[in-house]
């Protein structure tokens, strides 16, 4: 199939990037195909690492031929690539030798996840760019952005486990507009599903028999980053990454928000101010179960408006929304 | 170069394209505050203080780090903006233990400056570091960890020097800047660190809690001897332009301090531009291969430690003040009728480096150490603060005979290049029996990294390499690894712009200030009609009357070098 179909079939598709970033994903590959260059590359961000999210694992043990065959399609539409599958050391050990064995000739190397750099800000595109670069997990400053000047400052495709699993789709034109719902928690069915995207999440909760008969609220969008709703505030689709954790009510608000902060500062890169001696400023006040009002709105308005990379900006999602509804 | 315009605060601005927001303010005099940018280096963008609004975008960025577009809408100013460097502000004074007085940027505090502008409480937090260790780099280089606000100005600085010797590494959930404990690696005490810190976590041994100790013993005859490169560059902490010549103003403050004599230390260089020229001379016309300049000791170390199988080309010639401090404690001694024991030198440098070097053991003469204190040019500008000896406002008087007056080419050692210049000059003069017509080298002066020059000297052509940053250096090895004969001398300084550049030189330190400080010497050397060191009547007559045999010219002038272990502890 000519490249450029594939490019109009995503577009029409309105496939959203699964990596919780939600961008167009046809824009995307638009702009890496159409970028000059003599060497371009497609990469497969594996290194699922927020907690609670577990979809990509899911993917990659029921349909990595689906995900390969997506990357496939990538490495032929965009001229002169070769591939990168970034993932951490736990789905190589279980799927290592499928993919392997999937890739067969296909220029596709494998990259794994390193530890000894911020474990969570490694999933982010630019960290993970740099990471194969050989260089410290770290964020880079954008523009460039990596489909004009990514890996080794050649136009870079990323796509996350699920775009390209979907893409496969698309190009089979197989693909309902359908998403991977991670459900955990305080749940009978804790699993992956696969639903329509538009799904509210009170649908999604019922649809799996996970609606809980106690009094509870839910975590969308992630164990670590996601916002936090009440059991009335479900009637609507999740948006970005699509987890969803469920809590009783009566659940302790300090020691959660602990394990928020604690992931977080272990996580990060620590090279900006706001996120680094912020989310301390912030963890020294859960630690002592004691928030000050005023700090707590300065802290949220430097990381939501002075971090330098999307965790910063979105560190203070669970915490405010937490606060606010449940801590009140 | 093609022109981009944007908009500043609604100001229309033109700025080249490329450039960031915070150069197109700069050249246009808007202000906006930054903290861990370094000309130098690449914009982290880690401190969040010099944040914009920029039409369009979500959230504050920094000017930094952002590349000034065709139309771009920018503003410096706005509450929010306020209020979010106020945070930040105060978010760095909580990791930043505080120790003003005894700081290097001490009246010069950028964080300071902002915390009254801002009105900030610089206590709302407690300090996380409070407890976090010092670690002492030999006798040269203390990095406070309490002080540190995790820029890696300094990872990145000693990558660009080839040295690498810093890690970051994770505790209690935060990457932090350690020095490393790799066996391979070890510090050169270049001060470049220093220099790049924004808050002054690093700072040379003793400062400034022991400034006024080597001047306390008086039953010594205390000599103090100033380098070349501060002349042009100790105004800077007296509110002076970079670049405005002092050189006898700061000789009538030294002797402010109540010293016996100063001398000044371009003289010593003027001794070693003799040995290095006659050094030069032999490789020369032995066809024996490169000669590698050895003043700079942070250099001399990179090669003991990182290349020693350079060792046989480094020139044997002293650094001049360990020259002249030989000479003070022997020929000056002698003159004067002084015990040499009773003999007090004290080195005022603009480098950390040399605090290193005076305690080398190779550099002994009869049982004494040639200089015994080193203080760095910030040092002696904090003790005149503390003495209220205002150099601006100073009679100027020359320094002391007979050790006072150098020739201009002693001047331009404090610039990169000037040691080549200087030797070539003599050397030529030795080869040919004629002097230059031309003294003036200028393939060798300039900022660059590395220069090239090929000379003529009767038909031979000396090709030569002048190179700041020991990192620039490494290519330069390689080079002459594969081919031994591609350069006959190679000067290196570690510090940007050479010793005017130094780790101990005033703060800031920016390419710009370097260029004035250095062309200042040039100009110095191009004023004076004493332009070559062998013509130097100090140089000559103590030739005659002392170095006159190749015994005592080698006890004075010539030292050895070893292959080095890991010197610091860490």
């Amino acid at each position: 199939m000519p490249s450029q179909d594939i490019i109009l079939k995503l577009k029409k598709s309105g496939l959203k990037g699964r990596s919780g970033s939600s961008f167009p994903t046809g824009l995307k590959w638009e702009s890496v195909k159409n970028a000059k260059a003599l060497k371009k590359y497609v990469i497969c961000n594996a290194a699922e690492g927020e907690p609670e999210v577990f979809k990509d694992d899911y993917i990659l043990k029921n349909y990595p031929d689906k995900v390969i065959e997506g990357m496939k399609i990538a490495l032929k539409t965009i001229d002169h690539s070769s591939g990168y599958i970034y993932i951490n050391k736990e789905y190589f050990k279980k799927y290592g030798n499928k993919l392997k064995k999937l890739i067969g000739k296909l220029p596709i190397s494998i990259f794994l996840k390193k530890t000894e750099y911020g474990k969570y800000i490694g999933g982010e595109e630019t960290s993970l760019i740099e990471s194969i670069e050989g260089k410290r997990a770290e964020p880079r400053q954008k523009p460039p952005h990596p489909t004009q000047a990514g890996l080794f400052g050649c136009p870079t495709l990323v796509n996350n486990v699920e775009t390209f699993y979907y893409v496969s789709k698309i190009n089979e034109n197989k693909y309902n507009n359908e998403r991977f719902y991670c459900i955990s928690g305080e749940v009978k069915n804790k699993g992956v599903f696969e639903f329509p995207e538009d799904w509210t999440i009170k649908k999604v909760l019922k649809e799996t028999h996970n609606w809980p008969d106690f009094n509870f609220f839910v975590q969308v969008g992630g164990g670590a980053e996601g916002e936090i709703f009440l059991s009335k505030e479900l009637d609507r689709p999740v948006q970005y990454l699509a987890s969803i954790i469920v809590f009783n009510l009566k659940t302790d608000p300090y020691s959660l928000m602990g394990k928020w902060v604690d992931f977080l500062m272990k996580g990060n890169c620590d090279k900006c101010v706001p996120c680094r001696e912020g989310l301390y400023r912030l963890s020294e006040m859960i630690k002592k179960r004691k928030i000050d009002k005023n700090t707590l709105e300065d802290l949220f308005l430097v990381l939501e408006e002075t971090s330098f990379c999307p965790l910063g900006r979105g560190a203070s999602i669970p915490f405010k929304s937490l606060i606010s509804k449940v801590l009140k | 170069m093609k022109k981009v315009q944007i908009y500043i605060n609604n100001r229309k601005i033109r700025v080249d394209e490329g450039k960031t927001v915070l150069d197109a303010a700069k050249e246009n005099k808007i202000e906006i505050p930054s903290l861990c940018f370094h000309p130098d280096l690449e914009a982290k963008a880690g401190c969040r203080l010099c944040l914009i609004e920029i039409k369009g975008k979500k959230g504050l960025s920094t000017a930094c780090s952002v590349k000034a577009e065709q139309g771009m809408e920018i503003i410096t100013d706005s509450s929010k903006i306020e209020r979010a460097r106020k945070i930040n502000l105060e978010l760095i004074f909580a990791q930043h233990r505080e120790e003003c007085d005894d700081c290097v940027w001490y009246d010069k505090c950028k964080l300071l400056k902002l915390a009254k502008e801002y009105r900030l409480k610089i206590n709302r937090f407690t300090d996380r570091k409070k407890n976090f260790p010092c670690h002492q780099f030999g006798p040269s280089i203390v990095f406070d960890t309490s002080k540190c606000m995790d820029c890696r100005n300094c990872v990145e600085v000693c990558q660009k020097q080839g040295v690498n010797f810093f890690d970051i590494e994770e505790k209690n959930s935060f990457f932090e800047v350690f020095p490393t404990k790799d066996k391979k690696r070890d510090c050169i005490f270049c001060g470049q660190c220093l220099v790049h810190c924004p808050v002054g976590a690093f700072e040379s041994v003793g400062e400034y809690e022991d400034i006024e100790k080597p001047f306390k013993d008086k039953s010594k005859v205390i000599v103090v001897q100033f380098a070349p490169a501060i002349r042009t560059s100790i105004g800077e902490e007296f509110g002076m332009k970079p670049g405005e010549v002092v050189t006898d103003k700061l000789a009538a403050a030294i002797r402010k301090l109540g010293v016996d004599k100063v001398f000044d230390v371009s003289v010593g260089a003027d001794f070693t531009t003799m040995e290095e020229a006659k050094e030069l001379m032999e490789k020369i016309k032995t066809g024996k291969g490169v000669c590698l300049s050895s003043c700079c000791p942070s250099w001399v170390k990179f090669l003991e430690f990182y290349y020693p199988e350079f060792i046989p080309c480094i020139a044997t010639t002293r650094s001049p003040h360990i020259i002249l401090g030989a000479l003070i404690k022997t020929y000056w001694a002698q003159k004067e009728k002084i015990d040499p024991k009773k003999i007090k030198v004290i080195s005022i440098m603009p480098c950390t480096s040399k605090k290193y070097e005076v305690e080398r053991d190779e550099l002994e003469i009869e049982g004494m150490e040639p200089v015994d204190y080193v203080l760095t040019t910030r040092e002696l500008a904090r003790l005149f603060k503390k003495r209220n000896i205002d150099l601006k406002k100073i009679k100027p008087e020359p320094a002391d005979n007979p050790l006072g007056i150098p020739s201009g080419a002693g001047v331009i050692y404090g610039a990169s290049g000037g040691v080549a210049e200087s030797a070539l000059r003599t050397a030529y003069y030795m080869i040919t029996g004629k002097n230059l017509k031309n003294v003036n080298l200028k393939e060798v002066r300039g900022m660059e990294g590395v220069k090239k020059a090929e000379i003529n000297i009767k038909g031979f052509k000396a090709k030569m390499a002048v190179i700041t940053g020991t990192g620039n250096a490494e290519k330069i090895l390689k080079e002459l690894k594969k081919n031994p004969k591609a350069y006959d001398a190679v000067e290196v300084m570690a510090c940007p712009g050479g010793c005017i550049g130094g780790g101990g030189q005033p703060l800031p330190s920016t390419p710009e200030i370097r260029r004035q400080r250095a062309e200042a010497l040039y100009k110095i050397d191009a004023g004076k009609k004493l332009r070559l060191a062998h013509e130097n009547p100090i140089v000559k007559k103590v030739y005659k009357e002392f170095l006159n045999n190749e015994k005592i010219i080698h006890k004075i002038c010539h030292t050895k070098y070893h292959k080095k272990t890991r010197e610091v502890k860490i």
